[in-house]
């Protein structure tokens, strides 16, 4: 034993060295965090890298010619309607992710400050519209804004109007109404959760020393929430921008989102690589959109300061 | 009419405030005065109603029955932004997202002062508590210390005619601690604001009030001077909130107008005053007597009246030796506190000694 050990001073050199690499907290984080590694490399950003690839690239009818091109990002930067659409998706989800804050704080704050011992009955009720498929749920919104629709039925009833209104349905509008509903309870969450961070006594501090409860909210309350409304907005923003079974069910031919003539291209019109520039263009609008909001409240908050 | 002398005039008018919670009373037929200029605590354990009071003197809370009236106006259904006090609430409730002057202008942007005369007032509040220069620091940069003080110049800017303090120092250490009990009491001289401070610690509310009053579980033991309190408690429950203090059993001999006559075992027959508020339950009563009012007699030395024990246990503090001393015929060992100064903390355990002490410092209690 001592002399085959004396005998390979080399071999014991390499396992020492060995088990101090998998003993170095670095590996042993790799190691432990790989299952999930592999599955977010794997599901997410080999299908991205997929999809960037195949935006330089041109379809010649059934077959795709793999050398490097712009012309994709040509025709989607300057094509009128690819421009019109995603014009109009970032009008709609900016639309829909203000209105959905907007409507979210105050249930968000109602539930925080006034929910007492039943906060959590309050959350559970509000999950209650994602037990069915977001699919019924876009549905439903057809059958109240429909020509034969509750909405109309009802205000021919009180006499508002004389006959059905199609102004309701298979517009903008109409998508900007179901999705700002499909998306509340994202809102809710997050705007909730920096309500409950909010310490009572500041609340108190600020009323001890003059302010009235609007006062008090604006100076204190509304400040100390601002992370939560950030995150509720852009929660909603980044979805709502590339949704496609929305427009697609009320959006009619004026709803017509970004999102729907990508899935032409990859479907119908069989173009994959505009399709894929489509998207990479929208993606990366996004990405600005998003990292604009976030540095500009931020410096927004440093300048209220 | 001539006016009343100011330290008299009463500032803080408390008339049988109860405040329930359902079948609980956390505050029950509370009445006092404090006047301007005073120096009040309100003092007492955990749950004893203080804080519930200075919530309802603030407006955060109102009284189930009662009425409050400060500086000569009932402050009923007057909510907490139009009343005249401010208050330094126990986590300082400093605003994270402000810096220390904005937190110190906060109530001064609602009087829509100029902007100098602002300026000012923020500069002289932040002079008053020495943090002159820190206006800039963000709150998340400040010690405990230092918001503690950002807490008292953000309220004493209001120029409230009551500043409500509540367990403001209770987050500090120590030293920290008895630094801010000698400022805050100068700090009080300084503006002669009334100050109302809420308190568990004994040694805080006698240090720095004129007056105190003493809770337990929602009724007001006993109203006045730290030094009447701590020397003439009402009952044993005060007694013992406020330091050490031997009890002695006693029999009533002699009861008249002023005085009172009791025989004990150990210390023989006593002759008192009578408390104010003494009710007689019977022929037994107590007597208490405070451990540093009895003496460690050396050698020979005599006094008028003494009393013999041995020396059962012994604690050393430093400063200060705890004896513990059995005492033939008490049913329980007196503790007797002496300085260190002649030797206390050499004597052994087991060593018989003879104790002084003065009739006047022997105070009768109810039970």
């Amino acid at each position: 034993m001592t002399a085959a050990a004396e005998g390979s001073p080399a071999f014991g050199m390499t396992r020492a060295r060995r088990n101090a690499l998998l003993r170095s907290e670095p590996v042993q984080g790799f190691a432990l965090i790989s299952p999930t590694f592999l599955y977010a490399l794997i599901l997410l950003v080999l299908p991205i890298l997929v999809v960037i690839a195949h935006s330089f690239w041109t379809q010649n009818y059934l077959t795709i010619d793999r050398t490097f091109t712009l012309e994709n990002y040509r025709i989607a930067l300057t094509e009128p309607i690819y421009r019109d659409l995603l014009w109009r998706s970032l009008y709609i989800s900016l639309t829909v992710s203000l209105f959905t804050v907007v409507l979210a704080y105050p249930i968000a704050y109602f539930i925080s400050f006034h929910g007492g011992r039943h906060k959590s009955l309050w959350l559970f009720l509000i999950t209650i519209p994602f037990w069915t498929s977001y699919l019924l749920r876009v549905m439903s919104w057809k059958v109240i804004l429909g020509y034969n629709g509750v909405l109309n039925s009802g205000l021919m009833g009180l006499g508002v109007i004389d006959e059905p209104s199609t102004a309701l349905l298979y517009n903008s509008t109409a998508v900007i109404i179901t999705l700002t509903h499909a998306w509340a309870a994202f809102a809710i969450l997050p705007i909730f959760v920096s309500l409950e961070k909010v310490d009572r006594t500041l609340v108190e501090a600020a009323k001890d020393l003059g302010d009235g409860p609007i006062r008090s909210f604006l100076r204190v309350t509304l400040p100390l929430s601002a992370p939560g409304v950030i995150s509720a907005a852009l929660i909603v923003m980044i979805p709502t921008v590339g949704d496609y079974v929305t427009p697609k069910l009320v959006g009619g031919k004026d709803g017509v989102m970004i999102a729907n003539a990508i899935q032409a291209q990859f479907g119908k019109a069989s173009n994959w690589p505009l399709g894929a520039a489509l998207s990479v263009t929208t993606m990366l609008i996004v990405t600005l959109i998003a990292g604009a909001t976030v540095l500009i409240l931020r410096a927004a908050q440093r300048l209220a300061r | 009419m001539p006016e009343r002398p100011q330290a008299e005039r009463p500032m803080i008018e408390i008339k049988s405030v109860t405040r329930s919670y359902g079948a609980f009373k956390a505050l029950d037929d509370a009445s006092l005065t404090i006047k301007e200029g005073e120096f009040f605590s309100l003092l007492g354990p955990s749950g004893c109603g203080k804080t519930t009071l200075l919530r309802m003197i603030a407006g955060f809370d109102n009284p189930t029955s009662g009425s409050i009236s400060v500086d000569g106006q009932s402050m009923e259904g007057i909510p907490a932004n139009r009343r005249p006090t401010n208050m330094v609430f126990q986590s300082y409730a400093i605003f994270p997202h402000l810096n220390v002057e904005q937190n110190v202008a906060y109530g001064l942007k609602r009087l829509k002062l100029a902007g100098s005369e602002e300026k000012r007032r923020v500069e002289e509040a932040l002079a008053q508590v020495s943090l002159t220069g820190l206006g800039k620091r963000l709150a998340t940069e400040l010690s405990g210390g230092q918001r503690q003080r950002v807490a008292l110049a953000r309220a004493l800017v209001m120029r409230p005619k009551v500043l409500l303090l509540d367990e403001p120092l209770s987050a500090l250490d120590k030293k920290l601690r008895e630094q801010m009990q000698v400022e805050l009491r100068r700090l009080q001289q300084a503006v002669g604001i009334t100050f109302v401070l809420v308190t568990h610690d004994q040694y805080e509310a006698l240090a720095m009030s004129d007056r105190i009053a003493v809770m337990f579980g929602g009724r007001i033991a006993q109203i006045a001077s730290p030094k009447e309190i701590y020397q003439r408690p009402v009952n044993r429950q005060v007694a013992d909130f406020l330091g050490g203090m031997n009890f002695v059993k006693a029999e009533i001999v002699e009861e008249n107008g002023a005085s009172l006559v009791l025989d004990t075992l150990g210390f023989g027959r006593i002759k008192t005053d009578k408390p104010k508020a003494f009710v007689r339950n019977g022929g037994a009563a107590t007597l208490g007597i405070r451990p540093e009012r009895l003496r460690v007699l050396w050698d020979n030395a005599t006094a008028k009246f003494e009393v013999a024990g041995k020396v059962v246990e012994r604690h050393y503090f430093g400063e200060i030796t705890h004896l513990i001393v059995e005492i033939p015929g008490l049913e329980k060992p007196l503790s007797v506190t002496e300085t260190n100064d002649f030797g206390a903390d050499d004597i052994p355990v087991g060593t018989s000694i003879r104790l002084a002490y003065d009739p006047e410092a022997l105070v009768a209690m109810a039970d």
